[in-house]
């Protein structure tokens, strides 16, 4: 950006909003050129973009059912008390929805306080907001690696907040370890830089997979240990393809009876597991008074429309609707993934052995002309410019191990994924075949 | 008496004025040269997970350290999570917990310290329930269909909407200037737009001059996350609270001399708290004053379209357009929470000039966008011109009617008004009902309004007005039969003092 002229900020000519790296460069490729079936069926299919359509029929029957919530979600009588509504507590039938809902996608094993909800207009802003609040300029938060590339740009922009990477590696399917835990923090004290907080994603993005309860455990013990905040961040903890298999941060704090809680902060939002993205809706649960006082004034910057809450509110609390979408939706994410598996498979293609989400981790080392970062980003350049389909590579996750590539499914049509399928496995065959030849 | 004086800001934290402002500027200096250093050997390494940009370490000192016990704020968090004592946050509170009701709670407390209207939601909703039957959720085959409103859309709002919003910003400002869609940035409330385009101006510890008395809320939107400090540059009654220049150039000179950058001027046009409007000829004279400092202007014109009286509101956008000046340093705030009555709804606008302004906020626009379905929403509504027209004349004049009657309810009392042409509220002089002239003086007579009387103004010191017992008293959240009412119980205390 042109620094002459009028002088701006250093932010506003930084680039750590980080949308050179290849994980947002492949959005604007595909942006300018998007697959469609009937139009543009030679375009670029978006496979790097964690979205759920699969369920949007559930939500439009719905929408049949109970026209007056989807219109502009306020009756005549409440216009008024709702387009004043600016309370930073949120609609209390809103708050309430909320917690119900998210108590149902863990089975009902824990319960959620509605009053220490905290809303914020997406899962963005939660962590972002957490960031400001546990940590300043200069300070640290671990985050294990693969981790979603937007958490570079998110928590560190603003907030002047250092990522220190927690390493982990395929020698045990990329599972946290104390080991790992230990040796991040060594880094940042010989760096100098204050660890303030843990952020977690379970289920994991990119990996695909829940985080096991002794490591839960593992690691609930170590941030105590380190006096450090501990941010769960679950917002795919309904998209879990059985529901047993997820086991929530605040399971872990109810089994110790509460010891603890005041250190650990959820972060949930509607827009994976509910689909909709574009309703901004996301949410900070902690157990500090605290934190939730502080967040509720900071959640200023960022409120959820109340229209939306009022639209919501009622859709979320229908129980009958709910408990079927939820159980639906983990159904066809299930198949969806299997499906993709098993073509992957068929491409010769290996993939961590994932149980959640919208996406799969998938191993391309094999085609790699060298094991590097620079190996990597040349493949994934050839499969978004000759294969035409937008890969997410797992440097810009900062996955140590050069190779591995996230590979969204749920954001299309199964039409669409057959394609790219197909589009993949001509792809794997071409380069298998240049490297026969080029060993020759 | 709050000490209006640049070093301000920095004497609210806990240490003396001395050390308060000594030991933070050395260390500034000192840091500056450290980051500079450290920039440039850092740049060499490759380590993706430090942050760049450098902070003031003042910041931290002046804030108190996190709170004590396990799992500590940070400083930031823990000054939030104070409570504040302000008495414009105070008095808000207090009204929520005891709103007045006519006929259900008539001894709850008035609430006159919200720039909230409420005269023209009728038309909205009236409007709504005659022209928004079919749900919004219709894609271009009139199939039922969320795709358009669930999925991911552009973080700094639908372009319709900004279409749509360029368009009443033109019909706000009386077709006397036209706005471009593309130099728009959509965020859920002019909260975050002000906040945004601050992170995008200005580094920590830089500076805002801005002409006070001015809205409280500035103290937390811009100050808290940004580092920036507002500078409050003392407007006077004997000129109607008129922005002089003679006294940004004072102020601008005093910070320069203590080490602080500024990099803008920020007014409100029509002012808030005083309800004055800024005439053309100033309006240049402001293009020319930051020109020369080569610094922005920031224009929050909220309420461009909650005028009355004769005075027409000339947007900075107007004058811009009919001269040469320098335009990438223009940016103006603007939002449908005041004009439209729809606070709940969160649509915030960031207008700029300034490519290089929309390319970073736009990306910022991320943390605070707005919920698409409200965007559909809001498309529905502003698309209907006549409507909006319509509705813009007739909530004029109810604004009008209003102001008139209260105005007069305070003159009957003796309480003079400040001259104003705009906002929710007008701004009233008290200071002869305070026992000492000063701002114990009129946090006394605040307090007795709040806790006797039961009516919640705002007093000038939240909005640093240098001269005692001003307050902002709104008028848009009472009907008519209140206005008696408020005005017996001003009496009660007014008499008395």
């Amino acid at each position: 950006m042109a620094k002459k002229g009028v002088p701006l900020s250093e932010m506003a000519t930084s680039d750590t909003h980080g949308e050179d790296s290849p994980y947002f460069v492949g959005w604007k490729v595909y942006d300018e050129n998007p697959y469609d079936a009937a139009s543009n069926p030679s375009g670029v299919i978006q496979m790097g973009l964690a979205e759920n359509q699969v369920s949007f029929d559930l939500l439009e029957d719905y929408l049949e059912q109970h026209p007056q919530e989807f219109g502009w979600g306020c009756g005549v009588s409440s216009f008024r008390e709702n387009a004043l509504f600016q309370d930073y507590h949120g609609l209390k039938t809103f708050t309430r929805a909320v917690a119900l809902f998210m108590e149902q996608i863990r089975g009902g094993r824990t319960q959620f306080d509605p009053q220490h909800i905290v809303l914020t207009a997406g899962a963005t802003a939660a962590n972002e907001l957490l960031t400001f609040i546990l940590a300043d300029p200069g300070d640290g938060l671990l985050i294990p690696t693969p981790y979603y590339p937007g958490f570079d740009r998110d928590l560190r922009w603003r907030t002047g907040v250092n990522i220190i990477p927690v390493h982990c590696n395929s020698s045990n399917g990329f599972q946290i370890t104390l080991r790992a835990l230990e040796d991040a923090c060594a880094g940042a004290e010989s760096m100098k830089v204050r660890v303030k907080g843990l952020l977690l994603t379970n289920p994991s993005n990119p990996l695909g997979t829940t985080i096991t309860r002794p490591v839960l455990e593992e690691i609930l013990d170590f941030v105590a240990h380190k006096d450090i905040h501990l941010i769960s961040d679950e917002i795919y903890s309904g998209s879990v393809f059985s529901s047993d298999e997820f086991v929530s941060m605040t399971e872990i704090v109810e089994s110790r009876g509460h010891q603890e809680r005041e250190r650990v902060h959820i972060v949930y939002s509607l827009s994976k597991d509910l689909g909709l993205p574009g309703y901004r809706v996301g949410t900070i649960y902690s157990y500090n008074n605290e934190v939730v006082t502080t967040a509720r004034r900071m959640s200023s910057f960022t409120l959820v429309s109340s229209q939306t809450q009022k639209m919501l509110a009622s859709l979320l609390s229908d129980k009958e609707f709910t408990e079927n979408y939820l159980r639906t939706n983990r159904e066809r994410l299930k198949k969806r993934y299997e499906f993709v598996v098993e073509g992957l498979s068929n491409a010769g293609i290996r993939c961590l052995q994932g149980n959640a989400g919208l996406f799969c981790w998938m191993n391309l080392g094999e085609l790699l002309e060298e094991p590097t970062v620079e190996g990597e980003l040349s493949l994934w350049n050839l499969m978004l410019h000759e294969a035409k389909l937008n890969i997410s590579p797992g440097s810009s996750c900062h996955c140590l191990e050069a190779g591995w590539f996230r590979v969204c499914f749920a954001n299309m049509s199964q039409q669409t994924l057959e394609v790219a399928l197909m589009r993949m496995k001509d792809f794997t065959e071409k380069m298998k075949a240049k490297q026969m030849i080029s060993s020759l | 008496m709050r000490v209006i004086v640049p070093l301000q800001a920095v004497v609210q934290g806990r240490g003396g004025l001395v050390l308060g402002s000594l030991i933070p500027c050395a260390l500034f200096y000192f840091l500056q040269l450290y980051i500079r250093r450290d920039r440039r050997s850092s740049s060499a390494s490759n380590l993706p997970e430090l942050a760049p940009m450098p902070r003031s370490l003042s910041r931290s000192l002046l804030s108190p350290r996190g709170s004590s016990g396990p799992a500590r704020l940070s400083s930031r968090g823990a000054s939030v999570a104070r409570d504040d004592d302000n008495p414009y946050y105070v008095g808000l509170k207090r009204c929520a917990e005891d709103p007045y009701h006519h006929s259900s709670n008539p001894r709850g407390f008035m609430q006159l310290g919200l720039a909230e209207n409420w005269l023209s939601l009728d038309m909205i909703r009236d409007w709504l329930v005659g022209n928004v039957k079919e749900p919004l959720l219709l894609d271009e085959e009139g199939e039922l269909s969320i795709h358009g409103l669930a999925t991911y859309q552009p973080y700094d709002g639908l372009m319709d909407l900004k279409m749509a919003v360029a368009e009443f910003m033109g019909q706000v400002m009386q077709g006397s200037v036209s706005f471009h869609p593309s130099q728009i940035v959509l965020t859920a409330g002019a909260t975050p737009a002000v906040e945004t385009l601050s992170f995008c101006l200005a580094d920590p510890g830089n500076a805002f001059l801005v002409p006070s008395p001015y809205y409280p809320g500035w103290d937390r939107d811009i100050k808290w996350r940004t580092g920036i400090e507002l500078i409050p540059v003392p407007c006077r009654s004997t000129d109607n609270f008129s922005i002089s220049i003679a006294a940004l150039e004072l102020a601008y000179n005093q910070a320069k001399k203590r080490g602080v950058k500024v990099c803008a001027v920020l007014v409100s046009n029509p002012s808030n708290p005083v309800g004055n409007l800024i005439d053309r000829e100033t309006l240049y004279d402001l293009l020319d004053f930051v020109m020369e400092k080569n610094i922005h202007l920031i224009s929050d014109e909220v309420f461009a379209g909650s005028t009355y009286g004769n005075d027409r509101f000339v947007s900075v956008a107007e004058v811009l357009d009919s001269e040469n000046f320098d335009r990438r340093r223009v940016h103006i705030i603007y939002g449908l929470s005041k004009d439209l009555c729809v606070p709940g709804f969160r649509i915030g606008v960031i207008y700029s000039y300034n490519e290089n302004v929309l390319a970073a906020a736009s990306k910022l626009a991320r943390f605070s966008s707005i919920s698409t379905p409200t965007q559909c929403l809001l498309i529905s509504i502003l698309s209907n011109t006549k409507f909006i027209t319509e509705y813009l004349k007739v909530n004029k004049e109810q604004l009008c009617d209003m102001h008139a009657l209260f105005v007069d309810g305070l003159k009957r009392l003796g309480i003079k008004c400040a001259s104003s042409s705009g906002g929710f509220y007008c701004w009233a002089d008290m200071s002869m009902f305070i026992q000492s002239y000063n701002e114990k003086g009129e946090l006394k007579l605040w307090d007795k309004l709040l806790n006797e009387a039961k009516i919640n103004v705002t007093p000038g010191s939240s909005c640093h007005c240098i001269e005692p017992g001003w307050f902002r008293c709104c008028f848009t959240t009472l009907t008519k039969q209140d206005i008696p009412i408020v005005m017996e119980r001003i009496h009660r205390i007014t008499e008395s003092n």
